[in-house]
């Protein structure tokens, strides 16, 4: 096999596909929380990907990613196969959940794919796990049957109410804390106006929170800033102090703006690949 | 003997006008006829006191003496065993405070010997003439491990790979030559000849491994458990902020990413993937060399640029090249001001509100400290920032091995020959001093690879 080949290419949703890359050197000790920058060609960009599963045994590394951007669409076009030009990591931290006993992992789009790992090894430790998965629509939902053995209870919410709740995650995870679910942790994996939003929520409810920040990245290990972001009034680096944070010390505002920056450029870049 | 021409002779460069329009190289490279004239210029003093001056003590009067003789092939040997990068150190040493520093010509005969121009010229000559790598010793069974692939690591590797070592290099980006290749711009190093100057470190059976973030994909004590000695030459990674508002707004850079954008990821080219911001009037804060590369970068990209520096000209750290050739450029010096706040609107850099400065006593650098004067804030208008203000060291080789000693400042703790506090553990560079120079890298990175080779036949 070729170093960062693609080994398994599965389409989740409609703009979604899961990965399964052969890189034994990331996959020897990597773990649930960290992420992977890959390149798809020698002359291409460098992006981030959380890492969803890996499979030291096999050296595999799985990713989901959603096709938004020039690499996205890229690496959609590739087939199994062919091989990535880069594939780095594991970089940042690792989830760490071990302390709370009663969790919510909510999970927006791709980030669903993120709390899967979460809700497999606390609900295998035995601790209280519910889950929260919500999607613009029935077809953009993912992992659903997955969660189905890794959590104590599964509410699934859409927009539109095409499947499952009407609304969006912050109105499931108000209803279940008021009906008298009590959590002494929530873990929100999704967009950044997502993670927003529940973190708005948990603070008013007074549930601690941890979010994953998604932001823009050049070398993803500290050397050049590009995604930093404003912690609790300070400058920290998503590569390296996170990717996750506490959710109520997170200036979103500013995330989203910096996550806009290159926006132009992008769309410039996707008409470039379909032309 | 012949008449000996006593000015120095000066490389030929790209006008200011045409060069700002191109990421060409600026310096244009002597002439045979230029380096020999500048070569006759040495007077071959029997002490060498230029010598002292390089920190990898290259045999200057020697080199030169060759170029007199016509002897290139002499020249290039004579080099090589010192300087594992002479095309490199050629282009971007501060030889105004080395080996030209110490030239018995510099303040009454006409100038120091251009020793960097002939430097440049012989090895630039030996790419030319496809000469290869000198000859290596037979293995010695010996097995080192090197993190980082800028000049302090490639410089151990070449020494350690001549002595008969079996050298990896483990780079964490997806191209070496670490600062050579993300930080310094192509007009002042072709990234073509810095490729050709690692392979001639390949040549000489380096393996370089990239895509390995030491400290995440693999440990040191795995590579302890694997080779013979680990040197770590992982440089200073981590940008410094001014740490002022507005910091976070779109538009606002580290030279570190502006650069990285530009010089790794290529974003001048027209139809590069990674996107860079090309801002219309552009200011970039510090005066060192990476500033000046910065102001630079900008300049090319069609902005006006004015650099903001809080002490006057003769204080500004950047070689005097640099200096000259971005003030030819265009660039607007705005000396004695200081930064307070970036401003912004709709999340993007809008303007920059300053204060003037005055210097007062010196400070412990023996530089005179600057002092904001009151009531003198100002704004300027501008849509792009650029903070060149130095960087630390990466965290994480020191974050994955606590027992690893490191300063207040996090650069890893060594002695002179780069010995840290673990066994069979050397540092050296910028990740044991802090952000300096491409020389004085090389020269840690050589004299670590003799301490590893010392103490590893004491070992035996």
């Amino acid at each position: 096999m070729k170093d960062f080949e693609i080994l398994v290419k599965r389409r989740l949703a409609e703009n979604v596909c899961e990965y399964e890359i052969f890189a034994p050197l990331v996959a020897k000790h990597c773990l649930a929380g960290q992420f992977i920058i890959l390149r798809t060609d020698e002359d291409g960009e460098r992006v981030p990907f959380t890492i969803c599963d890996y499979s030291r045994k096999d050296g595999t590394v799985r990713i989901l990613v959603q096709e938004v951007g020039y690499t996205t669409k890229r690496l959609a076009q590739m087939q199994v196969g062919e091989a990535l030009a880069d594939f780095v990591g594991p970089l940042g931290n690792a989830t760490d959940l071990a302390e709370y006993k009663s969790v919510c992992l909510v999970g927006g789009g791709i980030g669903t794919a993120v709390i899967y790992p979460q809700a497999k090894q606390l609900h295998g430790e035995g601790k209280a796990v519910d889950v929260i998965v919500g999607a613009r629509n029935k077809s953009l939902l993912m992992y659903t049957d997955e969660f189905g053995a890794a959590c104590d209870n599964l509410y699934l919410i859409t927009d539109d109410g095409s499947n499952g709740t009407k609304g969006f995650v912050t109105d499931m995870l108000k209803s279940l804390v008021d009906g008298g679910k009590q959590y002494d942790c929530v873990f929100a994996v999704g967009p950044l106006p997502m993670m927003r939003a529940v973190a708005k929520l948990t603070k008013e409810l007074g549930i601690k929170t941890v979010v994953s920040m998604n932001s823009l990245m050049v070398d993803g290990t500290g050397m050049c800033g590009c995604c930093r972001l404003t912690v609790n009034g300070e400058i920290k680096y998503a590569c390296i102090d996170g990717p996750e944070f506490d959710g109520h010390s997170v200036d979103f505002d500013e995330a989203i703006a910096r996550s806009r920056v290159y926006r132009e450029h992008e769309q410039a870049h996707v008409c470039n690949l379909r032309g | 003997m012949a008449v000996v021409d006593t000015k120095r002779h000066n490389m030929p460069t790209q006008s200011a006008e045409q060069r700002i329009n191109n990421f060409d190289e600026v310096a244009l490279g002597y002439t045979p006829a230029l380096a020999a004239a500048e070569a006759e210029r040495c007077l071959g003093c029997k002490n060498a006191p230029c010598m002292k001056g390089c920190p990898v003590g290259v045999h200057i009067p020697d080199f030169i003496a060759r170029i007199k003789d016509g002897n290139m092939q002499g020249a290039i040997d004579i080099i090589k065993k010192d300087n594992n990068l002479p095309a490199i150190c050629g282009r971007v040493c501060p030889q105004e405070n080395q080996c030209e520093k110490f030239c018995v010509r510099k303040v009454k005969l006409g100038g120091s010997v251009a020793i960097g121009n002939l430097e440049r010229y012989t090895a630039d000559w030996a790419m030319d003439h496809g000469v290869t790598a000198s000859h290596c010793q037979p293995k010695n069974g010996m097995r080192v491990a090197i993190v980082g692939s800028g000049p302090a690591s490639l410089s151990c590797a070449g020494d350690l790979a001549r002595a008969g070592v079996d050298v990896t290099v483990f780079e964490a980006l997806h191209k070496a030559g670490g600062v050579l290749v993300y930080g310094i711009p192509e007009f002042r190093l072709p990234k073509a000849l810095v490729q050709k100057e690692i392979d001639g470190v390949l040549a000489l059976g380096v393996k370089i491994v990239t895509n390995v973030v030491i400290g995440k994909t693999l440990f040191i004590d795995e590579l302890l458990d694997q080779y013979d000695a680990v040197f770590i030459g992982s440089g200073a990674g981590l940008p410094s902020f001014l740490r002022i508002k507005g910091e976070n707004l779109n538009g606002v850079y580290s030279a570190n990413e502006y650069l990285t954008r530009l010089n790794l990821m290529k974003a001048y080219k027209p139809d590069a993937v990674t996107p860079v911001l090309k801002g219309k009037k552009v200011v970039v804060v510090g005066a060192g060399n990476v500033a000046m590369d910065s102001a630079r970068t900008a300049r090319r990209l069609g902005a006006e640029v004015h650099l903001v520096y809080r002490r006057s000209r003769a204080e500004m750290p950047a070689r005097a090249e640099e200096i000259e050739h971005a003030e030819e450029e265009g660039i607007i010096f705005d000396l004695l001001v200081n930064p307070v706040e970036i401003l912004g609107s709709d999340g993007s850099v809008s303007g920059m509100r300053c204060v003037r400065m005055r210097l007062g006593e010196p400070d412990a650098s023996g530089r005179q400290s600057p002092i904001a004067i009151d009531g003198s804030e100002f704004e300027i208008a501008c849509d792009e920032v650029i903070v060149a203000l130095g960087t630390t060291p990466n965290p994480i080789i020191k974050n994955s091995m606590p027992e690893l000693a490191t300063s207040r400042k996090g650069t890893i703790e060594a002695d002179e020959c780069g010995r840290t506090n673990i066994d069979r553990l050397y540092a050296g560079g910028d990740a044991m001093t802090g952000a300096a120079t491409v020389i004085l890298a090389m020269g840690a990175g050589k004299r670590s690879a003799q301490a590893i080779l010392n103490d590893y036949n004491a070992r035996k």
